[in-house]
């Protein structure tokens, strides 16, 4: 048999048609899978949800009501970690980006920050135990939930805010200072606010990470059951509190009567989906908006 | 009348205020930055200092010994069996995350372009970003049943599952660092390629694919990192029977999930205590361990193509 | 003070009185300056004096550290890792390097290679300056971004957008908006970094003939590696050589006519031959 040129060329399209088919059907299972998520958590929690699935208590051991105050421990958790994250985070972006200059143990600090953010979320759960429950005698409460997912996010807040502020072009620290103006002034008003939509993504990113965590917070906050909301701001922050990821938990695999509430079930699954896909979708939407505006 | 040039010198007598006024930034800022430097470093000493006094009444070879029996008289705290679990599941996860994780990054470095690569990588960041606990749930309620039809298994939870629901997890993190690696391969190994009369393809897979083999390796090696750590997902999905088993189709029980179960209900300082916080310490041994390796695969990657 | 409130009386008398006391020194002055880069040496043992008047270029081959000469002039080198000089600068007669960066870069203003307006408004761009040096009335800073903006012989094309992204400017607009910016904090020099080299030749043309006008009114410091430019914008030249040593300071007309160093010959009739 013949091979000619003709053939060779042939036979290589082939396999580059064959290969090429492969590789887009593996990847777009794996984007189904997304999908496959996506579309059985609506399809089933979808009639679960409505305004008074969402604004009333829970009732029967759970299998009827609603799940108000998960979705208001959830909200509280969250507030209370990016609220005791962000300004460290910002802060120490700030030094390790503008005032700690380049040298090995700078480079030492950045790895080890990146290293944190693949740190399993388990042994967080280890250190808040430790020291915030026991330590510091918070007790398992709101409080040291939500310090436990303040420090979960805070290498994750601490990348993005420097690399944020890293991408800043040096033209603009230059012009600055070459007017006389003291460095702290240069950060403040030109490099600190060309950083701020990066500082913003990697604040809803660490949002839709902290809404969702379930194991830092499973013995550092979480109560299974509560049937009332607690009356003073002191008994709201030093008492354990439901949260929405710990609910679906509980319900799903230690709840004996769990399974007569399976729409309830994939109602709450629903409303955390939702949350975080909705978060990141955000963060991804502004970023490509702020990269397109950008100027420099 | 002339410049007064006396603001130029920094000894002049109103020095010391300006100094206060003018420089306080870089020691305020160096000072609230190691605050919160030292805390995130107190993780790995709090983890390990808690750890330690296991190991007054336990002998290491006992710590990795076969038996995990915490509450029952006589004790053993043997981690054999959670980590021959841990690690049974993470092969079933890599088995599903590393052909589809290396195809999606393929497609996503390689053959999409415009906006197909855009949602592509949008969809990649979704399903990273769903919580483990959504995971763990649908696996449960969706994939649990059809598997045990399909497969006729007499358990519900099994490794098995817990490996299929932990690969789509992994899936992102390999795909999305691989396609990174991939794409930090310098535009001219291609051009070369391709201006000699290769095939995309053949340069994609004789080119560019070896060219970034080393960052390639280190996104594998860093979704390992992510299904041993993962907790939740496997948690509701493995079982969690503590015992030696080599098979998929039963239930086994991983270090992560073995912290998530007994912590809540182990008295403060007792050797259960210390025991779990061993545990943590192995775990975040094998993850840091994991992430340096990656980190260091993939600095030699840049190093080589001089980016 | 020369800074906080300011008219052209006052800097003329600012400049009368350095007159007075400089014309024969200069404004400023190196002695055997030495530069550093780590262990690696790219000035060796400058000594030039910077004349009151007029526009003095600063050109040499690519590499030969004119731009770091400049940048020791506001000491905006320190910057730069590892960088370090050695010997003496004195700016009026004071210590240049035991200065206080921050109020030395008050009286001696920059221009960098390429044009760097902030991502604020034109307006905003030119008070940046006298805001950090503590002027807030906002008419004050009003006639002082149209003074700034007219000396930059921007102020025709921009007035009506003034509240506009410095980044809706053309490229040499946007220069001149920096020189503005510099102007603005009313320095006594004005450094400038090779301010055409990211321009057309039409933009270049409109700086340099600005370069010329505001020489009137302060002293002008250019590094440039154009020599045509140094020709036709420069009353004095220092030439640089390769390894950062002057080789050549004076007059631009004696300097370009009849160079008295054999290596600098080379350098500017390689260029012209």
């Amino acid at each position: 048999m013949m091979t000619g040129p003709a053939q060779i060329v042939k036979r290589r399209t082939t396999a580059q048609r064959v290969a090429f088919s492969l590789l887009t059907l593996a990847s777009l299972l794996s984007f189904l899978a997304l999908g496959a998520i996506l579309y059985t958590v609506f399809r089933k929690g979808v009639s679960a949800i409505s305004w008074e699935f969402l604004t009333k208590m829970p009732k029967s051991g759970m299998t009827q009501g609603g799940i108000y105050p998960m979705v208001l421990g959830s909200f509280y958790l969250t507030a209370g970690a990016l609220i005791s994250a962000l300004p460290f985070g910002v802060i120490s972006a700030i030094w390790l980006s503008e005032y700690a200059g380049g040298g090995w143990w700078v480079r030492t600090i950045r790895i080890g920050v990146n290293t944190l953010a693949g740190v399993p979320s388990i042994v967080f759960g280890l250190l808040g135990f430790a020291f915030f429950v026991n330590v510091l005698g918070l007790g398992a409460s709101l409080l040291s939930g939500a310090f436990t997912l303040g420090i979960l996010i805070l290498p994750i807040l601490i990348r993005a805010a420097e690399e944020a502020l890293r991408s800043v072009p040096n033209e603009f620290r230059e012009a600055a200072l070459a007017l006389g103006a003291t460095q702290w002034r240069s950060v403040r008003t030109v490099v600190l606010p060309s950083a701020i939509p990066g500082i913003m993504t990697g604040a809803i990113l660490g949002i839709g990470r902290a809404i969702g965590e379930t194991a830092p917070i499973l013995f550092t906050a979480a109560a299974i059951y509560k049937t009332r909301l607690p009356d003073t701001l002191i008994d709201t922050l030093m008492s354990r509190t439901m949260a929405l990821p710990t609910h679906i938990f509980y319900m799903a695999t230690e709840n004996p009567r769990g399974w007569q509430a399976v729409d309830l079930q994939f109602g709450a699954a629903l409303l955390l989906l939702g949350l975080v896909v909705c978060l990141n979708l955000g963060a991804v939407i502004w970023r490509t908006r702020v990269r397109r505006r950008k100027q420099w | 009348m002339g410049i007064d040039l006396r603001s130029l010198s920094q000894r002049g007598g109103a020095g010391f205020l300006r100094v206060l006024r003018e420089r306080w930034d870089r020691p305020v800022f160096a000072a609230l930055a190691s605050v919160s430097l030292i805390a995130l470093g107190l993780i790995l000493f709090f983890i390990f200092s808690e750890a330690l006094p296991l190991f007054r009444t336990i002998s290491l070879s006992n710590f990795f010994g076969g038996t995990w029996l915490p509450t029952v008289e006589p004790n053993r705290f043997g981690i054999l069996p959670l980590l021959t679990g841990s690690g049974l599941v993470m092969v079933g996860a890599l088995v599903v995350a590393i052909p589809f994780g290396l195809a999606a990054a393929l497609f996503i470095a390689e053959i999409a372009t415009g906006i197909i690569k855009d949602i592509a990588k949008s969809v990649l960041e979704l399903l990273a970003g769903i919580p483990s606990v959504v995971y763990g749930f649908f696996g449960l309620m969706v994939l649990a049943p059809i598997l045990q039809q399909i497969a006729h298994i007499p358990y519900r939870r099994t490794a098995l599952l817990a490996s299929l629901i932990l690969g789509v997890m992994a899936l992102p993190t390999i795909a999305s660092l691989a396609e990174d690696a991939l794409t930090a391969v310098p535009r001219s190994y291609r051009e070369a390629s391709l201006a000699m009369g290769a095939s995309r393809w053949q340069t994609m897979w004789r080119v560019t694919f070896p060219a970034a083999f080393s960052g390639i390796i280190g996104a594998v090696i860093l979704g390992m990192g992510r299904a041993i750590g993962e907790t939740m997902a496997v948690l509701m999905l493995s079982g969690n029977a503590a015992q030696m088993v080599g098979s998929f189709l039963k239930p086994v029980r991983t270090l992560t999930a073995t912290i998530a179960l007994e912590m809540a209900e182990t008295p403060f300082g007792s050797e259960h205590y210390h025991a779990l916080f061993g545990i943590g310490a192995v775990l975040l041994i094998i993850t840091l361990a994991m992430n340096w390796i990656a980190e260091a695969l993939r600095g030699r990657l840049a190093r080589k193509h001089g980016s | 003070m020369v800074t906080g409130t300011h008219d052209t009386k006052r800097e003329t008398t600012a400049r009368e009185w350095i007159r007075r006391n400089f014309d024969t020194q200069g404004v400023i002055q190196t002695e055997g300056l030495s530069f550093y880069y780590g262990k690696e040496r790219v000035l060796q043992d400058v000594s030039l004096s910077i004349p009151l008047d007029g526009v003095t270029a600063i050109m040499g081959p690519s590499g030969c550290g004119k731009s770091t000469l400049l940048r020791t002039f506001n000491r905006m080198y320190e910057l730069y890792r590892g960088a370090r000089a050695e010997g003496k600068i004195t700016f009026l007669g004071q210590d240049l390097l035991k200065a206080d960066p921050v109020s030395l870069r008050k009286h001696i203003g920059m221009v960098f290679q390429r044009p760097n307006p902030f991502p604020k408004s034109i307006f905003e761009n030119v008070i940046y300056g006298p805001k950090v040096h503590g002027i807030r009335k906002k008419s004050e800073l009003q006639d002082i971004a149209e003074e700034s903006l007219q000396r930059a012989a921007l102020w025709d094309e921009v007035k009506d957008r003034l509240k506009e992204s410095a980044f809706s400017l053309s490229g040499g607009q946007q220069q001149r908006l920096c020189i503005a910016r510099a102007l603005a904090v009313h320095p006594e020099v004005l450094l400038m970094d090779e301010p055409c080299s990211a321009l057309d030749p039409k933009a270049t043309d409109k700086i340099e003939q600005t370069t010329r006008e505001l020489a009137e009114e302060l002293t002008v410091v250019i590094v440039t590696h154009n020599l045509q430019q140094a020709a036709r914008v420069s009353d004095h030249v220092a030439v640089l050589l390769a390894g950062g040593e002057l080789a050549e300071f004076g007059p631009t007309r004696t300097v370009f006519d009849s160079p008295s160093d054999d290596r600098v010959c080379d350098y500017l009739c390689g260029r012209f031959g």
